[in-house]
C-alpha cells in the first residue's frame, strides 16, 4: 500500500515505545543495557516456543484444519506462558546481579533501583514483541496493494498496528506490576498479570473483527496502564499536582537530600 | 500467470528520424499498475480515457477489439492507461500488424533501381497492414491465454470494479501490475554502443542482435572448406523462408507466411532426391531455406555478403538462376503465379533465362490440377529473398505465390495464421496420430505444388526430360509435416526424425514450434524450427547408415565417409514394437546450418542502410500480478494518524519523564532514596 501506509503503520505501532526510548532510555548506558537484555530473555522465549510449536505441527495431521486450529489456541498460551516464565527469570538473574554490582560499586546506593529495571524489562520485552509482530507486515505494506483480494479485511495493516502499540505498552506496564508483586510477594497480582495477558493474546482469536479484539484490548491497556501507575509510586494526588503545575512547590516543600 | 508479453524492444534506425519500437518501451522498473477495466465495446474506452475517476486504467480486452484505432485512441491517452492485456479468442475477419509495404527499404526496389516500382507503388502488397507491430507504446502490452487465470482477473473485476447504475466505485478496487522493464533505449546504434562501453571482463548486453542459422543443402555437395568460385559449377537455388512474426512475438504462427513455402520446398526436395539418385546433372541444386526474412532480410543479406566475400562455398557468380517459394497455400482459384522482376528483364540474357524458367514451370503442371500463370510484366516481386540477390547482381529468378497482386493472407504475420486459416480440418473422431497421417485437401494441393517445383529444378539442372514424370512428391509426408509444424510438434514422426541430444529439440511441447528469429546466441545453439528443418531435410535428402554412434560422431576415422562434404546426424529412430528402446541410427547428410546474422554486425555499422540492423532488448523477467488498491484517501489517514500518534506520544513522554520526580514519588514509603 506505498510508503504512506508503511510510515503510518510503523509510527503507530512503534511511536509510543520510540519515544519512552528517546526521552528516558537513550541518555543512561545502563539503562540501555538492561533494555537489550530484557529484549533477549523475551527472544529466549520465543525461541522455545517456536521450537515446540515446530514439533507439534511436524507431528500433527495437516489436513484436519480443527487440529490445527486447536493446536495454534495451544501454541498462544504456551507462549504466553513461556513468557511470564521468562520475565521471572529475568527478574531472579536482576536479583542476583545487583547484589553483586552493589559489592562491585564504591557507591553505597545501587545505580538503578529495581522499579527501574522492572519499567526497562519491560519495555525491552515490548520492543521485541512488537518487532516480530510488525516487522514482516510492515515489509508487506510498501507494495502498492492492499489486503482483501480472497475477501479479507482491508484494514489489516491498521489493526496490527494498533495491537502492536497495545501490546508494547502492555509489556511495559506488566513489567513493573510483575516486578513490583514479586518485591511484595504478592503472588495474586502475579497471577493476574499472566491471567491478563493470556486474556489479551486469546482476544485476538477474534479477528478480523478488529473491532471485537482491539477495543477490550486497549481497555485492558488503560486499567493495567493504571494499576502500574499506582505500583511504582504515582497518585492522584501528584497528577493533579503535575497537571495544575504547583509541583515545583511540592519539591520544595518536600525537600529531601539526593 | 500464463501469460506472455511481447518482451521485446527492438530498435532499427530508419531513414526518417523518428525510430520505430515494438512495444513497450517506458514500461517502468518497477512495475507499472493500474486500475483493471475490461472493455466490453469500443464505445466502452471513454472509460479508461476519460470518465473513469481513478486512472491509470490497465485495460483488459479481447482479441477482436484489439484493433488499431482502440490502440492509437489509448497510446493518445497514455497518461490514463497504465498497461494492455489482450486475452486472444475468436479470429478477426483480417488482421495484420505489419506495415502495408513489408521491408520496403531492404529489398531490390530502391529510388535508384527503379523509382516507380519503389515504396509499392504500384502494387501495395500488404493493404490490410496496420503498422501496430511498429507502433511505440508507452505502457506494457501483454497476451494472455484464455484460462482459469484469465476467469480469475475478470471476476475480480465484476467483484469490485463493475460501476452499478453510475453510482461512484467503492474502494478497494482490483488492480494489476505488469513487469516488463526493458533495458535496451532509443535504437540500435545507441543501444549497441552502450553495451561495448562497457570494459569490465563481463561487459553487460543491453541489447542483442537478432538472427539464427539458415538451413542450406546441396544435392551434389562441395567441400565445406573451400570457400570462394567453384570452376565451371553452375547453381540453382531454390529458396524457402523459415521465420515469421506476430504482434507477441512468441506467439507467430506463420502457416501460410512461411509454413506453406518451406514445406512445399521439404516434400519437392524429397522428391527430387528420391528421383536422382543415378542421374548425373548439369547443375548443383542448392536448397536454401532463410532464417530472420521478416526483420529486413537477415539470412539471404546474409548468404549474399558471404558469397560476395568469399565465404560461402560458392559465390554469385555461380548462380544460375533462383526459384523462390513465397506463400502458396491460399489460393483464389486454380492457379499459382510467377512474379519476376521487370528490370532485370530488360536485359535480353536474363529474359531468356527467365522465359525458359517459365516455361519449365508450365510444363511441370502437366496432369496436375493447376495451372501456373505469369503476373503483369510491369508488376515488381513480392517480398522475397531472391530481392536480395538482385541487389547484388542481375539474376534470372521467379517467385511463386498464390496471389496476383495484393497477398491473398489476411492475417500476414499476425496470430491468427494459424492452421484453421489454412483450412486443415481433421475428422474430431480421431486420435493425435491418425490425424498425423490423415490427408488433409491442404496437403493434397501443397503436395502438387511440391510436384511442379521438383519437376522444374531437375529440369533446370540439366536432367533428361524422359524422367520427369516420376518425379513425385509425397502427400503422406506434406500432411505429416503440416501437422508436426502447425498442430502438434511432439508427434511421433518428429521423434523418429529427431535428434535425442538437443534438448532445445525435446518436443516435450506440444505446441508447435516458435516461429520467430529470435536472438543470434554466441554458443551454436539454434531454436527448435531451425533444428527440425535440418533434421527433417536430413531424412528426407540424406542416407542412413550402418554407423555407430561414437562412429557418428568421428566418421573421418572411416575410409568411405568425409565430414568435408558431408554431415552426420544421430537420429532417434522408431521404437520396434517388441521393445522399449529406439533403434537410433546415423544419417549421412549434406545439409548444413549456415550462421544467418545481419553483416551490419560484422561491419559494426549499426545504421547501415543497407542491412537489417534489427536488435532485441534484454530484460530480466516478465510478470504480472492482481491485487486490490486502497483509496488515496485511506493512505493518507494512517499516514496522518501514525504521525499523530507519534507527536502525541512524544509530548506525553517529555511531559512525564520531566515530571517524573513529582509523578512518582510516593509518601509511603519515605526511606527510598534511589529513583
Amino acid at each position: 500500500m506505498t510508503a504512506s501506509v508503511f510510515f503510518g503503520c510503523t509510527f503507530i505501532a512503534f511511536g509510543p515505545a520510540i519515544a519512552l526510548f528517546l526521552f528516558t532510555i537513550a541518555r543512561d548506558p545502563l539503562r540501555v543495557i538492561f533494555l537489550i537484555a530484557g529484549a533477549f530473555f523475551w527472544l529466549c522465549s520465543l525461541l522455545l516456543s517456536s521450537l515446540v510449536w515446530f514439533i507439534t505441527v511436524q507431528i500433527s495431521n495437516k489436513e484436519s484444519s480443527s487440529q490445527q486450529k486447536g493446536l495454534l489456541i495451544f501454541g498462544v498460551v504456551l507462549s504466553v506462558l513461556l513468557q511470564e516464565t521468562c520475565r521471572f527469570g529475568y527478574y531472579k538473574l536482576l536479583k542476583k546481579a545487583n547484589e553483586g554490582l552493589l559489592m562491585l560499586s564504591a557507591e553505597e546506593t545501587m545505580p538503578i533501583s529495581i522499579r527501574q529495571l522492572a519499567y526497562v524489562s519491560g519495555l525491552g520485552f515490548g520492543f521485541m514483541s512488537g518487532a516480530f509482530s510488525m516487522v514482516n507486515i510492515l515489509a508487506d505494506s510498501v507494495g502498492p496493494g492492499t489486503t482483501g483480494i480472497h475477501g479479507d479485511s482491508q484494514h489489516y495493516f491498521l489493526s496490527s498496528a494498533f495491537m502492536t502499540m497495545a501490546i508494547i505498552l502492555l509489556h511495559m506496564f506488566w513489567g513493573v506490576v510483575f516486578f513490583d508483586s514479586c518485591e511484595k510477594q504478592h503472588w495474586w497480582s502475579l497471577a493476574v498479570v499472566v491471567i491478563s495477558h493470556l486474556l489479551v493474546s486469546c482476544l485476538t482469536f477474534q479477528n478480523p473483527q478488529y473491532v471485537g479484539s482491539l477495543v477490550p484490548t486497549y481497555i485492558i491497556v488503560f486499567l493495567v496502564g493504571l494499576w502500574a501507575f499506582f505500583c511504582s509510586g504515582g497518585s492522584l494526588r501528584n497528577l493533579k499536582l503535575c497537571l495544575t503545575c504547583k509541583d515545583k512547590d511540592f519539591l520544595l516543600a518536600n525537600h529531601r537530600p539526593r | 500467470m500464463t501469460g506472455r508479453g511481447p518482451g521485446t524492444i527492438i530498435g532499427f534506425p530508419h531513414k526518417r528520424t523518428s525510430i520505430f519500437f515494438l512495444s513497450c518501451v517506458s514500461a517502468s522498473i518497477s512495475g507499472d499498475t493500474g486500475v483493471i477495466h475490461v472493455l466490453e465495446s469500443e464505445a466502452d474506452l471513454e472509460w479508461p480515457l476519460s470518465k473513469g475517476p481513478n486512472p491509470p486504467y490497465m485495460v483488459l480486452l479481447e482479441s477482436s477489439l484489439f484493433t488499431k484505432s482502440i490502440m492509437m485512441k489509448m497510446k493518445n491517452a497514455s497518461s490514463r492507461v497504465a498497461g494492455v492485456v489482450v486475452v486472444p479468442k475468436t479470429s478477426p475477419p483480417e488482421f495484420s500488424p505489419h506495415t502495408t509495404c513489408p521491408n520496403e527499404n531492404t529489398g531490390v526496389y530502391t529510388e535508384t533501381y527503379d523509382h516507380n516500382l519503389a515504396h509499392c507503388n504500384t502494387t501495395v502488397w500488404n493493404p490490410r497492414g496496420n503498422g501496430l507491430s511498429y507502433e511505440e507504446f508507452d505502457f506494457p502490452v501483454f497476451s494472455l491465454k484464455e484460462d482459469n487465470e484469465t476467469e480469475v482477473i475478470k471476476q475480480c473485476y465484476f467483484d469490485h470494479n463493475r460501476v452499478v447504475n453510475g453510482s461512484g466505485l467503492q474502494y478497494p478496487l482490483c488492480a494489476m501490475q505488469l513487469f516488463s522493464h526493458m533495458h535496451a533505449v532509443t535504437d540500435t546504434a545507441t543501444c549497441m554502443r552502450r553495451s561495448s562501453m562497457d570494459f569490465s571482463t563481463s561487459p553487460v548486453m543491453v541489447c542483442d542482435p537478432l538472427g539464427g542459422y539458415n538451413v542450406c543443402a546441396f544435392i551434389r555437395p562441395y567441400n565445406s572448406t573451400a570457400f570462394g568460385h567453384k570452376e565451371n559449377e553452375s547453381v540453382v537455388i531454390a529458396a524457402a523462408r523459415l521465420d515469421s512474426k506476430a504482434f507477441f512475438l512468441e506467439d507467430s504462427t506463420g502457416a501460410e507466411g512461411s509454413v506453406s513455402g518451406f514445406v512445399t520446398l521439404l516434400a519437392a526436395a524429397q522428391a527430387l532426391c528420391e528421383a536422382t539418385q543415378e542421374a548425373p546433372r548439369t547443375r548443383n541444386i542448392l536448397f536454401a531455406f532463410f532464417h530472420g526474412e521478416v526483420f529486413d532480410y537477415i539470412g539471404s543479406s546474409r548468404m549474399v555478403y558471404d558469397m560476395k566475400n568469399n565465404m560461402f562455398v560458392i559465390d554469385l557468380d555461380n548462380v544460375h538462376s533462383i526459384l523462390e517459394i513465397g506463400q502458396v497455400a491460399v489460393r483464389s482459384g486454380t492457379n499459382l503465379f510467377l512474379h519476376s522482376d521487370p528490370v532485370s528483364r530488360r536485359n535480353n540474357t536474363v529474359h531468356d533465362e527467365v522465359t525458359n524458367l517459365v516455361k519449365n514451370l508450365q510444363s511441370s503442371t502437366a496432369g496436375l490440377n493447376f495451372s501456373f500463370v505469369e503476373t503483369d510484366f510491369s508488376q515488381p516481386l513480392p517480398p522475397s529473398s531472391f530481392q536480395r540477390f538482385l541487389r547484388a547482381r542481375a539474376i534470372p529468378g521467379i517467385v511463386l505465390a498464390d496471389h496476383q497482386t495484393d497477398f491473398n493472407n489476411r492475417y500476414y504475420e499476425s496470430f491468427y495464421d494459424n492452421a484453421a486459416h489454412l483450412n486443415l480440418t481433421y475428422p474430431s473422431n480421431l486420435s493425435p496420430e491418425e490425424q498425423l497421417e490423415f490427408v488433409t485437401d491442404t496437403a493434397k494441393s501443397l503436395t502438387e505444388v511440391a510436384t511442379a517445383v521438383a519437376r522444374t529444378l531437375f529440369k533446370q539442372a540439366g536432367g533428361n526430360n524422359s524422367q520427369v514424370n516420376k518425379i513425385n512428391a509425397d502427400p503422406k509426408t506434406v500432411t505429416q509435416m503440416l501437422y508436426g509444424f502447425l498442430v502438434r510438434s511432439n508427434n511421433s514422426w518428429f521423434q523418429v526424425l529427431g535428434s535425442s541430444l538437443r534438448c532445445v529439440f525435446c518436443l516435450s511441447e506440444p505446441n508447435p514450434p516458435q516461429y520467430y528469429v529470435g536472438v543470434a546466441k554466441s554458443s551454436h545453439q539454434a531454436n527448435a524450427l531451425t533444428y527440425l528443418v535440418q533434421y527433417l531435410l536430413a531424412n528426407l535428402t540424406g542416407t542412413a547408415t550402418n554407423l555407430t554412434q561414437s562412429q557418428c560422431k568421428k566418421p573421418d576415422e572411416l575410409p568411405n565417409e568425409s565430414t568435408y562434404l558431408y554431415s552426420y546426424l544421430w537420429v532417434q529412430g522408431m521404437v520396434p514394437p517388441n521393445s522399449t528402446q529406439r533403434e537410433s541410427f546415423c544419417v549421412r547428410t549434406a545439409v548444413r546450418l549456415v550462421k544467418a546474422v545481419s553483416p551490419a554486425f560484422d561491419l559494426g555499422d549499426y545504421v547501415s542502410k543497407e542491412y537489417s540492423t534489427w536488435t532485441k532488448s534484454q530484460w530480466k523477467f516478465i510478470k504480472a500480478r492482481i491485487f486490490l488498491v486502497a483509496s488515496r484517501d485511506l493512505e493518507m489517514l494512517t499516514l496522518g494518524v501514525g504521525v499523530a500518534v507519534l507527536f502525541t506520544s512524544l509530548l506525553v513522554t517529555y511531559f512525564v519523564s520531566t515530571k517524573a520526580d513529582v509523578l512518582f514519588s510516593s509518601v509511603r514509603e519515605p526511606n527510598n532514596a534511589a529513583y
